[in-house]
């Protein structure tokens, strides 16, 4: 018995399940919100260190959960960043606490509910079954409005439920999909849980009924393609960060967004091993290119900081989804690192925007100004995140950029200059925008910031570090999943 | 070969579009519940005949939760939130009946064409179900797109989700059929808890910019 749980200890793939499980209905019964933030850091960095030990050591695929080169790139990643987002957390609704936008009560709940995030994204990362990979982004998506709304004031439960509709019916056209997929599969694999899982599916892809996955991937696309925040199903995306608590923003931009993509990448893997189905690039680079232009245009209306950088989400996304498109070794590369990048990035932007508006005392741009004079540490530390995001050398944005631009243009020329314009507009809006907000005269209240400013700067330097040199173990990591991706 | 179990199953799936179509041109709140109620029961016996037909006992649980949940406590919770919300007068509608309806017809021949030629190599049975089940879907779709009212929006969306149960019990031998509509009724049961709650009224597109710009926070 002992012996037994000892094994499941140190079982790393069921570890990165249970311990969120466990630690979120712990966080609801524990009425300390001090303890709870603590206990919140360290579940999510035993999670870390669980997702972290499966590079070394991974077990066979199993009839539900599986890992291979491509989950362990995103769960890595989504278990880094759930870390710092906790640590950013932690000093974040100290603060809350102190000014009464939250009560004890409602940070039981959201301490809860942000393990039961974690937990619902890592199961859709390492479901080998497509239903349960759904089941998991559903549960995630209803977490998040529930995280949307806890501010209880009426913009955020507008932006809820918002989120909620349009998320739910996305959630219904990817079930749609899903069972397109099993219809196209039973044929071949047989009846049963067999023909659900994606490893059986995968080798048996190629003698599939064309036709079914066509119609299954539109339905996919469309429904997963909601959840990514594709153009011109994005309409919840800014609401939802703009309303919600700044490390729910984080998280969304950073990991759920990629939790979705990468539910639509392994359809995409499907339909690319059956010759006979429809090509999926083109239909991948309408609706990214498409979410670029268009989120370059819409970041110069904005007048609330953290809808501006939501915008910026839809764009990077749009960016990520036109490189997968594109496809080929160069181009997958590129959104791999992009992917990474940007859910560093955008992370390390929130944290600060998050402290900035505590600060503040508000989100509107125009409330804030000479950020760099009042608060210095924050103010450099959102610019150097903005000069991050909008792709400037040596950072690792600058980096993917380049090479999903040469590689395009290489390939598509036209294309290329799309995408160009649509980088260069969103450049453009940005700098302007930090500009008011960064530098010139001090306006609007200044308070001192209790921040922590540990988690953004580790995000920030992460992403210097791999825009100078990246460790060819990860060049080949990547490659790998390049590959894998076709 | 004993087309009777075929028939059967046809008359349901064909009934519950039928009704989805009712859906469409109620123009009073008490009057669309009630319709919605019919739509979960024809679910119900069609999901319990797929149960019976394919021999999966299994199935009977969906049937079951569409008959209690859907036809009964749902409809029931929606009649008091529209009592209490006092919005049980008429129907707000963004494009009138008739076009509606017309878009309805266009919709569902629409899916058909689409769904019998891709599923062409399907056995007959899962064949016309997918095809009605993507009629509904694209029904409940119109419905929520031409309604304002947050209680008819969610009644498209449950009729889609009708839709993807009757599709995903028609697909034989799907596994995890039990949990899915488990876990989509935990979603429609927090829609309706939070209608209840938050007194929801209307969808969030007023044409009235200022109050648009209010809601941004992004007023001048």
């Amino acid at each position: 018995m002992n012996n037994s749980l000892i094994q499941l200890s140190f079982e790393p793939l069921t570890a990165v399940l249970v311990i969120p499980a466990v630690t979120a209905a712990v966080l609801a019964l524990l009425p300390s919100y001090w303890v709870a933030a603590r206990l919140n850091v360290l579940a999510t960095f035993v999670t870390l260190i669980a997702a972290v030990l499966l590079l070394f050591d991974r077990p066979p695929p199993g009839d539900y959960l599986f890992i291979d080169d491509l989950n362990n790139a995103f769960i890595v990643l989504t278990t880094f960043v759930a870390f710092t987002t906790s640590v950013f957390s932690a000093s974040y609704i100290a603060h809350e606490l102190e000014i009464g936008r939250l009560t004890p009560n409602h940070l039981r709940f959201y301490h809860a509910m942000y393990q039961t995030l974690m937990f619902a994204m890592n199961l859709g990362l390492i479901a080998n079954n497509i239903g349960l990979m759904w089941v998991a982004v559903e549960l995630a998506t209803l977490t998040t409005v529930l995280m949307v709304g806890i501010y209880r004031t009426h913009e955020a439960l507008e932006a809820a439920w918002k989120y909620f509709i349009l998320g739910s019916v996305g959630i219904a056209l990817a079930l749609f999909g899903t069972i397109l997929v099993y219809m196209a599969a039973r044929p071949v694999i047989g009846e049963g849980a067999d023909a659900m899982v994606w490893t059986m599916l995968i080798k048996n892809a190629s003698s599939f009924s064309p036709e079914l996955l066509n119609v299954a991937f539109v339905f996919l696309l469309l429904g997963y393609g909601t959840k990514v925040g594709l153009a011109p199903l994005h309409a919840w995306l800014p609401d939802a960060h703009a309303e919600g608590p700044t490390p729910i923003s984080a998280v969304l931009s950073g990991l759920l967004l990629n939790v979705a993509l990468y539910a639509l990448l392994r359809f995409k893997m499907l339909l690319a091993v059956n010759p006979a189905a429809l090509a999926s690039g083109p239909l991948m680079v309408t609706m990214g290119l498409v979410s670029v232009v268009f989120a370059a245009f819409m970041l110069y209306r904005r007048r609330d900081i953290k809808r501006m950088f939501a915008y910026s989400s839809i764009e990077h996304m749009g960016i990520i989804v036109f490189a997968f498109g594109m496809g080929g070794p160069i181009a997958n590369f590129a959104g791999l690192l992009h992917m990474t990048m940007h859910s560093l990035t955008k992370s390390a932007i929130f944290f600060a925007v998050g402290h900035i508006a505590q600060a503040k005392g508000t989100q509107k741009i125009a409330d804030m100004g000479g950020l760099t004079e009042t608060n210095p540490v924050l103010g450099w530390g959102l610019v150097l995140g903005v000069v991050a995001i909008a792709g400037l050398p040596p950072l690792g944005i600058f980096m993917s950029e380049f090479l999903l631009v040469s590689s395009t243009f290489a390939r598509q020329p036209l294309l290329g200059i799309l995408l160009v314009a649509g980088l260069l507009i969103g450049f453009g809006a940005l700098f302007l925008r930090l500009n008011s907000i960064a530098f010139g005269e001090p306006r609007g209240a200044s308070a001192e910031a209790k921040a922590s400013y540990v988690p953004m700067f580790t995000h920030l330097a992460l992403v210097l570090a791999a825009g100078v040199y990246l460790p060819p173990q990860m060049v080949t990591w990547f490659q790998n999943v390049a590959k894998l991706l076709g | 070969m004993n087309t009777f179990p075929l028939d059967v199953a046809h008359m349901l799936a064909g009934g519950m579009v039928l009704v989805s179509f009712m859906l469409l041109y109620q123009d009073r709140m008490f009057a669309l519940l009630n319709v919605f109620a019919l739509h979960a029961v024809v679910l119900s016996a069609s999901v319990a005949w797929q149960a019976y037909v394919q021999n999966a006992p299994h199935l009977y649980v969906p049937a079951a939760i569409a008959l209690v949940l859907k036809g009964i406590i749902i409809p029931v919770a929606l009649h008091r939130v529209v009592i209490r919300l006092g919005i049980h007068r008429g129907i707000e509608t963004v494009v009138g009946i008739g076009p509606t309806l017309l878009l309805g017809v266009g919709l569902t021949a629409l899916s058909m064409v689409v769904m019998l030629k891709a599923a062409e190599t399907a056995d007959p049975l899962a064949r016309e179900d997918l095809a009605f089940a993507l009629s509904i879907l694209l029904l409940g779709l119109l419905m929520m797109v031409t309604r304002r009212n947050a209680v008819s929006q969610i009644v498209g969306f449950m009729s889609i989700e009708n839709g993807l149960i009757l599709a995903a019990t028609a697909a034989r031998g799907m596994p995890l059929v039990v949990e899915i509509s488990v876990a989509f009724s935990v979603l429609v049961a927090f829609i309706v808890i939070g209608v209840f709650l938050f007194r929801i009224r209307e969808r969030f597109d007023s044409v009235e910019l200022q109050a648009l710009d209010e809601f941004r926070g992004e007023r001048r």
